[in-house]
């Protein structure tokens, strides 16, 4: 009892100190940049910057440590009828040396006592009042559950509430979670229940394991929802010990499907996200970007599709809170570069460019230019070429470095080889239009014109 | 003054560790495999005189598949883990790696052909199946790097084999000729028996080709017969005073150090080593960890011309050996019949000679050490009177061969040192390699003949 007195003594010594340090750098701006704050359906955070809806957020201690570090706000852990974990949570996908890659998880809502959550929550609104915080819900599937859930938390101090019908492990199963996602209907039925109730903005967090987001994000935004958030995990095996053969995570000799996440699934995140930008009824609310967020260059990608805030956790979960400050000054120096004053005037920008194949330019050919300067003759886009693509690319031997040049007329632009190249602006893709002229393929249909003959 | 035991055990330890250590954990190899790039048709392999499929191995290092990376490396090179040691792998795979091009360190392909080998000789991992005997024989004279590469592919294919070696160990200049930091005696006879646990290879060990035997003799025995018995003793200065106390040889000088223990090989107090091959380099660094106070490289050339890699020379440099440029030994000064100046003249660059290299020239001047020991260095000379003593056609004591391998006597091979007058380990190795395909296509064609 005593340690323990002394030790959250010293903790609450340090965080003094620590607020002090804070609002004393806070207070000088090193140059005139960029305004990198947030406001989200009134929710006000000094960037865009959240912790997502997960492990890190999950008790004060963590939050508490996030804001310190800079984070701009955070989506409190899943509350609702308390459950027990299993040990061994966590699972990954390293890739060439690379640690976390992709990383999966089969941890389930908060474990705690709900009281202690509202209580921690309370005091974290209250030490850092400018940063937003969001509690992640998932009530048992009635009315009257979310109703009490809604109620405790707004008390608590929420600033808004992101509904969790996306987790797919352990929760699915009782009916909740990922099932509410996946079901359009359901979800609707439980957003209008929440907006009964709700004084406060309510976000919406989709599931990705289903063909579309689109309908359930329709129903939902239908039923009243503030605002969208995705994606959620995506159900996965992230691989085996070849030695127990049994899949990760290992729990005494078995394992379940578990939530993949991290830069892995950035892709997948962003096309989803385009999805729900794209769509005249879910354009309509702002959008929580989230899935595999590590970096400023990541952020600014989901925001250019249509993101107002973006989520992070495997990054945060891999290297700790302090990846904040670069995600804020890379971001900033960015939108310095750019001309940007604020995060609202690039939002969405990159929206409208993603189209449909079929109006895409025919006449838009570019060929491969090899640097022959740069070029360190590893071979990789020879091989790449001659054996997956177009045989396009020229070899001549010598010893030990032989020279490689592109075949012109037979590269069909394809980038595989400026793709697999080493060096930086070695292979080029240059321009060379067929015709100056734009047509798409159902025109080149309709016009009879002529296909490859080879 | 000439004395050995002049430093403590734990110096000897000390000055005598391995100059390229191993990685000490997997992830410390990991780092650097994962940085290769995969190259095709890869400019490292293309520098490897046994063509080792260097990205191949090195992939199989980061898929965790260390058996597959060991055969890969193995399947070119059966001396793969010992010329990971020796191997000037800066003028060679390491030296063509693409990363230089990009001014990056280059991808330490040796230290990673280490870890595999290391791991395989280890744990003697036996990687390949010999195919059953043919009942044909093959007799193989020295058991260095030429005539075990040659042994092993030989017995691969179901020949049985059986070498002749002069010395008491196997492993030719890899294990009585090079730097103790390089390779230590222990993991030479590692390495050999590792070659030799796929059978069928048998070593008559003190068995000197010309005393204890003669080619006709192996000729009469055996289906074919491979030479590979190497090059003999340092160049003769061939100036006044060679003969005095103190003036030795660098071969038997490294002899006498890889076959005693360190504190028995005496070493002077001033020492000059003639000549700048890695030879002369392993010479004058050991001379100085065996305790000489001042070590003196002499060298005919510049820099520019130097046999040696500039990492050689570093090794040298970092040991605290002088080097004296554009200078050639006149004449070795002495009293009582011991060694105590070495007058050198003094050199220039004159024009190039037949290997492209400016000559070097004598001026008039000339400059004197203050030496007590003088360790000839300045490369190899062939075993001339025992090869002019059989019917061998040769060059100044050097194997005449066609098609790499192939002598003036049907049914004898040759390949080596005592082919091309002393090189690298590595292309010891490859003419072993070349050897045994001559071997094996000459024992087939004879087969074919019989029937």
């Amino acid at each position: 009892m005593h340690i323990c007195n002394n030790s959250w003594l010293y903790k609450k010594l340090l965080l003094i100190i620590t607020l002090v340090f804070i609002s004393d750098i806070s207070g000088k701006k090193l140059k005139e940049m960029a305004n990198i704050s947030s406001n989200f359906l009134g929710i006000k955070s000094p960037n865009p910057f959240w912790l997502a809806s997960a492990p890190p957020t999950d008790k004060k201690i963590n939050v508490l440590r996030a804001f310190e570090a800079g984070w701009g706000g955070v989506v409190w852990k899943t509350l609702g009828s308390q459950v027990k974990n299993v040990s061994s949570r966590y699972s990954a996908v390293d890739y060439g040396g690379s640690r976390v890659m992709g990383f999966n998880n089969i941890e389930l809502i908060s474990d705690r006592p709900l009281a202690i959550n509202l209580k921690e929550i309370t005091e974290c609104v209250k030490l850092f009042p400018d940063r937003a915080m969001i509690v992640s819900l998932m009530a048992d599937n009635n009315r009257e559950s979310w109703h009490e859930l809604i109620k405790k938390c707004e008390d608590a101090g929420a600033m808004g509430f992101e509904l969790n019908f996306g987790c797919p492990h352990g929760m699915t199963e009782r009916g909740m979670g990922a099932a509410v996602g996946q079901d359009p209907e359901i979800a609707r039925m439980v957003v209008e229940w929440v907006m009964e109730k709700a004084t406060i903005p309510v976000i919406t967090k989709l599931t990705p394991n289903v063909h579309s987001v689109v309908p359930t994000g329709k129903a939902v935004v239908e039923a009243g929802t503030n605002a969208l958030s995705l994606i959620n995990t995506i159900q996965s095996v992230t691989g085996i010990d070849l030695d127990t053969l049994v899949p990760n995570p290992y729990v005494a000799g078995k394992s379940v499907f578990g939530g993949y996440c991290g830069p892995a699934v950035k892709p997948i995140a962003l096309k989803f996200l385009t999805t729900i930008s794209q769509n005249e009824t879910t354009s309509k609310v702002p959008v929580s970007g989230i899935g595999g967020v590590s970096t400023w260059k990541d952020a600014v990608e989901f925001m250019l599709l249509g993101a107002s805030t973006v989520q992070v956790c495997t990054a945060a979960m891999k290297n700790g809170f302090r990846i904040v400050e670069d995600m804020c000054e890379g971001l900033n120096n960015w939108m310095d570069e750019k001309g940007y004053a604020k995060i609202e005037d690039f939002i969405g920008k990159s929206v409208d460019k993603i189209t449909h194949w079929e109006d895409l330019d025919i006449n838009y050919h570019i060929t491969a230019k090899i640097n022959q300067d740069k070029c360190i003759h590893c071979g990789l886009c020879y091989i790449a070429c001659e054996d997956t693509s177009h045989q396009a690319i020229n070899l001549d031997y010598g010893k030990p470095y032989n020279t490689y040049t592109i075949k012109e007329d037979d590269c069909v632009g394809c980038n595989l080889c400026k793709l697999v190249c080493p060096v930086d602006q070695c292979i080029t893709m240059e321009e060379h239009r067929v015709a100056p002229e734009y047509i798409n393929w159902k025109q080149w249909q309709e016009q009879g014109l002529p296909l490859n003959d080879h | 003054m000439i004395k050995n035991n002049r430093l403590s055990e734990a110096e000897y330890k000390v000055n005598f560790s391995d100059i390229h250590p191993p990685y000490t954990n997997v992830n410390a190899a990991l780092v650097d495999a994962n940085r290769c790039l995969f190259c095709y048709d890869a400019p490292c392999t293309k520098s490897c005189p046994t063509s080792i499929d260097v990205p191949k191995f090195i992939k199989q290092i980061t898929t965790a598949n260390i058996k597959g990376s060991a055969h890969t490396i193995f399947s070119s090179n059966i001396l793969g883990a010992g010329c990971s040691k020796v191997c000037p792998v800066e003028k060679l795979c390491e030296g063509s790696c693409v990363y230089n091009l990009l001014d990056e360190a280059p991808i330490p392909i040796a230290q990673l052909q280490r870890y595999s080998t290391e791991k395989a000789i280890a744990g003697n991992w036996q990687l390949f199946t010999r195919k059953p005997s043919t009942g044909k024989k093959v007799a193989i004279v020295g058991a260095g790097p030429a005539g075990l590469s040659c042994a092993f592919n030989l017995s691969k294919e179901g020949v049985d084999v059986t070498i002749y070696e002069k010395e008491s160990k196997a492993g030719g200049l890899m294990t009585y000729g090079i730097a103790a930091y390089k390779v230590t005696p222990e993991f030479c006879e590692d390495e050999v028996n590792y070659i030799l646990s796929i059978g069928g290879i048998d070593i008559k060990y003190n068995m000197a080709l010309g005393t204890d035997i003669t080619i006709a003799e192996l000729q009469a025995q055996y289906d074919a017969v491979y030479l590979a018995f190497g090059v003999g003793l340092a160049r003769q200065l061939s100036v006044p005073g060679e003969n005095l106390t103190g003036v030795v040889d660098a071969i038997s000088f490294i002899y006498e150090l890889r076959s005693k223990g360190f504190s028995s090989v005496p070493v002077g107090d001033k020492v000059a080593v003639i000549g700048l091959g890695m030879t002369a380099i392993d010479a004058a660094t050991q001379a100085k960890r065996l305790g000489a106070k001042e070590v003196t490289i002499v060298y005919r050339r510049t820099q520019d011309e130097m046999p040696c890699t500039q990492v050689e020379l570093d090794i040298a440099m970092l040991d605290g050996c002088k080097l004296s440029w554009l200078a050639a030994p006149k004449e070795v000064l002495g009293a009582d019949g011991k060694a105590t100046h070495l007058v050198c003249t003094k050199m220039k660059l004159g024009e190039p000679d037949a290997s492209g290299r400016r000559s070097p020239v004598e001026t008039d001047e000339t400059f004197t050490l203050e030496v007590d020991m003088v360790i000839k260095a300045a490369g190899q000379m062939p075993f001339e009177a025992l090869v002019n003593g059989s019917s061998l056609n040769n060059k100044s004591g050097k194997v005449s061969v066609e098609d790499k391998s192939v002598t003036s006597i049907n049914g004898v091979f040759a390949g080596g040192d005592c082919v091309n007058g002393g090189r690298e380990v590595v292309d010891a190795v490859q003419a072993g390699k070349d050897g045994a395909k001559a071997v094996l296509s000459f024992i087939a064609t004879n087969a074919t003949n019989e029937h």
